[in-house]
């Protein structure tokens, strides 16, 4: 169309920048390179088969025989002829054969086997003039190049052929034409536009959804033949990886992509006299084209005959309307429907076919005549016939083009740099927009395969394409702070990684999604499968899946932690509450393994847990840690539950070690700045101290009596042992104490009574005695 | 015994004591002996006959010998530990015996690469926030100029929890969000988990990460929208990388770009990565669609502005050389602790 050839890779270089990325460059025909043709000298019978025959074949390289089943081989005829060794179409590989004793070299082959149409009863007759030995690509001209091209869903003008080459057409500079017809006539007849109905060949046809389909036109050609198409069609067909079915459809496929008009060919002598387009009712049903029977509802669009329904409109024709070879007399349809109808109907019937894509995305309402006259030259140019009166147009509301206003300003406003009005004038030209200055504005009118140009910014959008992104500039220009805080949640997030990370665990993420009912649990109405049919609401359940992976591969040591969102259902609420956590768990040796380390005594344990929680809470800054029967829970200041820390039950083989874990909402709290404390300058006195705990007392309530019988002084206390025997009353716990008065030197004297009054306390009110040596 | 004797003892015991410093191992031995001795020792001879002293005398010589007891004893243990590193070094140490090591956890690749592209996006002024993972139709798809009837809001690409409400199929209404509650100037960006109906294959998750940028000021072009790109394609990949933007449709945004740089496996000579391309694409973005402004109440006739989307998963797999999303939710061990850094 572009009236000269174009490099490959520069053609797709040229789309990606300007239109849609091309997702791959493909050469043609070498996938039969190994087919040549071949000329059939002499046809004998089979010396032992009534139906098979051995040929002489000159195949430009010497003289084979073959053994061939096909009835309509003639000596004196080309024919594809595939060697032994090669291979054809669907990797099918060709060997020596023996058949019923006669030896076969290689194998005269028909036209699907070459993939060059549905005929595979008979051998593919080649009327052309080129040599025995010629390969079949050079002398079918089937060499080309494909280019799978990613069209955005916006732009349904470049879903064909001629879409493409108007946008190539306005990179190089060049007006597409459309290509010459072989054997089209010279000219056809101009559509008669009606209202709602009109009647053409004896048809009546009556638009009753005119929402549906706004605009249907419809052409008559009388004494078809239905047969084969010739050699150049097929081959344009076989270059877009389609088959060619027969003359008539093969024409309004190639119309279809084209020009992104789909037509629909009916049998005009089954119509009985009709061709109404309605609403379908509910429950109504046909049999489409693929031979599924299918359920209709109110809101699609039906094409029906006198009697009864033909085709869902915009989708698939139904099989008894169907053009077959003994028809003769066609009924063309070229029509507009509504995107937003067939979208609805094609997702009801999941059936998306080339027709339906295209008319989802929008068709050109504007360019139908002409699309509808070029496929009845085509069709008598490839299936004879004559048109016998003026197609029917039937548009009862007629819609003009679109018109949108662009300002040159906005368009400098929005890019950023200036566009000389007559550059945007010959941008949008170049595409087909007509652009007409008015005022200081352009007055832009939208071509009507373009459906996605609907407001200013649409235009600024076609200059900048045109003009090729990567030609405006890269330049960082003043910007102003904006006026939303970071959030400190995600700064929260940051300071426990960095924490649980020190501590040695790895972060994970894991999906969002749980098997686990519950009253909390948020259902997913359509999840994918059973085992993600709910949000989480906790993530340790995950965590210690995990554990349980790890295991699974031969790993002991875990510890993993992770960050995320966790759900909850409240009340009716259609949307669950939100809530980031955080969850961590260990497993095996709490140190990498070093020789000089006993192992003993090296994993894990409950105090490893219990400091990574009062970790994970020091930095969140929100909460306390008390004990209960299975570990410790974390509560916030209004007594609200939020979090935990225990050991975590888990399906576990004898080779590993036991599973502790945590879990603790991620909620801000008030930032507080720290106060210096200002550093000791008076020498400590320090105090071992080992007391006997009887059964029902423990450390924590010790340690406060501790505090408020030492007086002012005592600095810290720390556990240094423990030690459980039987016969001393309990357990005996030993405290490291150190006294330090601010501002004077504390005595020996000072210290020792302390601890007596300790001692004394300790005695009186919990039983707590001095360790007897 | 007299104090004088006591005195002198002391004198004799400290000036041994002053020889410590000096001496070898088995002189250290003996001193000890010598001072410290349980039976014979000088020094436990002394503290064991200050009973028989005055009761003025033994609270001075008393105080006297368990200071110098004291001294000696941290003398003695202090000159020990020096002669046992003597020793050690002497005696050859393998110097080639592995550390002790440290368990060190390491932060997750994508959180790298959220972590990463944010603090690009810092440098130009960008704040970070987050927002909710379940959220209304509305807001995810209509706000956003996306009908309902849109393909990209087809039941098949979005879970529902309600009618209406879906888990976020993009960061993006976190764009509405914003406009509506904040005055221009905006600069955000937004990581954040997002879904898609799509099962679980080698290069789809049902979960991922995403961030969102979006800039909306008076007089924001497309050129401050390829300068803030470029900045961060600069930042982020290796030096020399090649940008390149490419026409593209998404509903909220008007001109909408494809940006690509170029492969980092290959440098641009193409490889199966790139699937020969020599590219690789690495975000949606574009300029605002108006209509965005306008269903979200703000003039688009004064301001403008970009935004920009990209999957920090499949960033992750580009530059790790992960070959499979699913092993990013794994949680492996040998996997994970590959990122330590």
């Amino acid at each position: 169309m572009l009236g000269q050839t174009v490099d490959p890779k520069d053609a797709a270089e040229r789309l990606a920048n300007a239109v849609a990325p091309v997702d791959a460059v493909e050469p043609i025909g070498d996938e039969l390179a190994d087919v040549i043709v071949a000329l059939v000298q002499e046809v004998s019978q089979h010396p032992d088969a009534d139906r098979l025959t051995v040929c002489r074949v000159d195949t430009g390289n010497g003289i084979v025989d073959v053994v061939c089943g096909a009835p309509n081989v003639t000596a004196g005829k080309k024919y594809p002829y595939a060697s032994v060794g090669s291979v054809l179409p669907g990797d099918f590989k060709i060997k020596k054969l023996k058949i019923r004793g006669v030896e076969s070299n290689g194998m005269l082959c028909s036209e699907s086997e070459v993939d060059l149409g549905s005929e595979g009863g008979g051998l593919m007759e080649l009327s052309v003039d080129s040599s025995p030995g010629t390969s079949l690509p050079e002398a079918l001209k089937l060499r080309d190049t494909r280019l799978a091209i990613d069209v955005n869903p916006d732009r349904p003008d470049v879903l064909c052929h001629k879409g493409i080459a108007r946008e190539l057409g306005a990179s190089l500079g060049i007006n597409p034409r459309l290509c010459q017809i072989p054997g089209a006539p010279d000219d056809t007849k101009q559509p008669v536009r009606t209202g709602s109905t009109g009647e053409i060949a004896g048809v009546t046809v009556t638009i009753e959804d005119t929402e549906g389909c706004p605009r249907y036109m419809a052409a008559a050609v009388r004494g078809v033949e239905i047969g084969p198409s010739p050699v150049w069609l097929k081959s344009r067909m076989h270059s877009i990886g389609s088959r060619s079915i027969n003359n008539v459809v093969d024409a309004t496929n190639y119309i279809l992509f084209e020009l992104n008009q789909p037509l629909h060919a009916f049998d005009l002598d089954t119509l009985g006299g009709a061709v109404v387009i309605r609403n379908a009712q509910d429950g109504e049903t046909l049999t489409t084209l693929d031979g599924e029977l299918r359920e209709l509802n109110a809101g699609m669009t039906m094409i029906c005959d006198a009697s009864k329904p033909i085709a869902v409109g915009g989708v698939m024709g139904d099989v008894g309307s169907e053009v077959t070879n003994s028809t003769t007399n066609i009924l063309l349809e070229c029509a507009y429907f509504e995107p937003k109808g067939i979208r609805a109907t094609r997702t009801a019937l999941k059936l998306t076919t080339d027709a339906s894509y295209r008319f989802e995305r929008g068709t050109d309402l504007q360019g139908m005549p002409d699309a509808l006259r070029r496929a009845v030259s085509l069709i008598i140019a490839v299936a004879g016939g004559e048109e016998a009166e003026a197609p029917i147009d039937l548009y009862p509301n007629p819609i003009g083009h679109a018109n949108v206003f662009l300002r040159p300003a906005r368009v400098e406003h929005l890019l950023g740099v200036e566009i000389p009005i007559q550059e945007i004038e010959d941008y949008l030209t170049s595409v087909g927009f007509a652009v007409a200055p008015k005022d200081d504005r352009l007055a832009v009118q939208v071509p009507g395969w373009r459906p996605d140009v609907t407001r200013e910014v649409d235009l600024i959008e076609e200059v900048a394409r045109l003009r090729g992104y990567n030609s405006f500039p890269t330049e960082m220009r003043p910007f102003r702070p904006g006026t939303v805080p970071n959030d400190g949640i995600e700064i929260l997030k940051a300071r426990v990684r960095t924490a649980l990370t020190a501590n040695g665990l790895h972060e994970v993420r894991s999906v969002s999604f749980s098997r686990t009912p519950g009253p909390d649990a948020q259902p997913i109405l359509n999840p994918l499968s059973a085992d993600e049919a709910f949000l989480r609401t906790d993530l340790m359940t995950g965590l210690a899946r995990s554990v349980e992976y790890n295991w699974s591969v031969r790993e002991r040591n875990v510890r993993l932690f992770e960050i995320g969102t966790v759900f909850r259902r409240v009340g009716k609420d259609v949307r669950p509450a939100e809530q980031f956590h955080v969850a961590g768990v260990v497993t095996g040796a709490r140190k990498a393994t070093h020789w000089s380390n006993s192992s003993a005594d090296n994993d894990y344990d409950l105090w490893d847990l219990k400091f990574l929680l009062e970790e994970t809470v020091a930095v969140c800054g929100v909460g306390n840690i008390g004990e209960n029967e299975s570990g410790w829970a974390v509560t916030g200041e209004d007594g609200g539950r939020l979090g935990w820390a225990m050991e975590v039950v888990c399906d576990r083989p004898e080779w590993v070690a036991r599973v502790f874990g945590f879990e603790v909402e991620l909620t801000l709290g008030e930032s507080t700045v720290r106060k210096f404390r200002t550093l000791p300058n008076t020498p400590p006195v320090e105090r071992d101290l080992a007391l006997v705990i009887p059964d029902g007392v423990d450390v924590a309530e010790t340690e406060t009596v501790m505090q408020e019988a030492a007086g002012p002084f005592l600095e810290s206390v720390v556990i240094f042992d423990e030690y459980r025997t039987e016969g001393i009353g309990g357990r005996s716990v030993a405290w490291h104490l150190i006294f330090r008065a601010p501002g004077k030197t504390l005595r020996d004297r000072d210290a020792d009574h302390a601890v007596k009054r300790i001692v004394e306390t300790l005695e009186k009110k919990l039983d707590v005695r001095l360790r007897q040596a | 015994m007299p104090t004088t004797a006591a005195r002198e003892q002391l004198d004799g015991i400290r000036s041994t004591s002053d020889s410590i410093p000096e001496a070898d191992s088995d002189r250290i031995s003996e001193i000890r002996r010598d001072l410290l001795g349980r039976k014979s020792g000088r020094l436990t001879r002394l503290l064991r006959s200050l009973r028989d002293l005055e009761p003025g005398e033994r609270k001075e010589i008393g105080a006297a010998a368990n200071l110098l007891k004291n001294q000696v004893e941290s003398a003695l243990e202090a000159r020990e530990q020096i002669l046992s590193q003597q020793t050690a070094s002497d005696d050859e140490v393998d110097l080639t015996m592995p550390s002790r090591k440290g368990w060190r956890g390491a932060l997750h690749p994508v959180t790298t690469v959220v972590d990463e592209i944010c603090e690009i996006f810092r440098e130009i002024g960008f704040t970070r926030i987050v927002g909710p993972e379940a959220e209304t139709e509305e807001y995810n798809f209509t706000k956003l100029n996306i009908p309902l009837d849109h393909p990209a809001a087809d039941m098949q690409d979005s879970f529902y929890l309600a009618p209406g409400v879906v888990l976020r199929t993009h960061t993006s209404p976190m764009q509405a969000h914003t406009l509506e509650q904040y005055e221009p100037p905006i600069r955000i960006v937004v990581p954040g988990t997002v879904y898609r109906r799509d099962p679980f294959d080698p290069s789809h998750s049902p979960v991922f990460e995403q961030i969102e940028g979006l800039a909306v000021d008076e007089g924001i072009s497309f050129v401050d929208f390829k300068a803030a790109i470029d900045f961060f394609v600069a930042r982020f990949f290796a030096k020399g990388t090649s940008v390149r933007f490419r026409p593209s449709f998404f509903p909220f945004t008007e001109p909408s770009a494809e940006v690509d740089v170029g492969c980092p496996m290959c440098s641009g000579s193409g490889c199966s990565t790139c699937k020969q391309t020599g590219f690789m694409e690495i975000m949606g973005a574009g300029m605002v669609h108006p209509a965005v402004f306008e269903r979200c109440g703000v003039d688009a006739e004064k301001y403008t502005g970009y935004a920009f989307g990209m999957g920090p998963h499949r960033i992750a797999m580009i530059r790790h050389g992960i070959p499979d999303i699913r092993m990013l939710f794994q949680n492996d061990m040998r996997m994970l602790s590959q990122f330590v850094d």
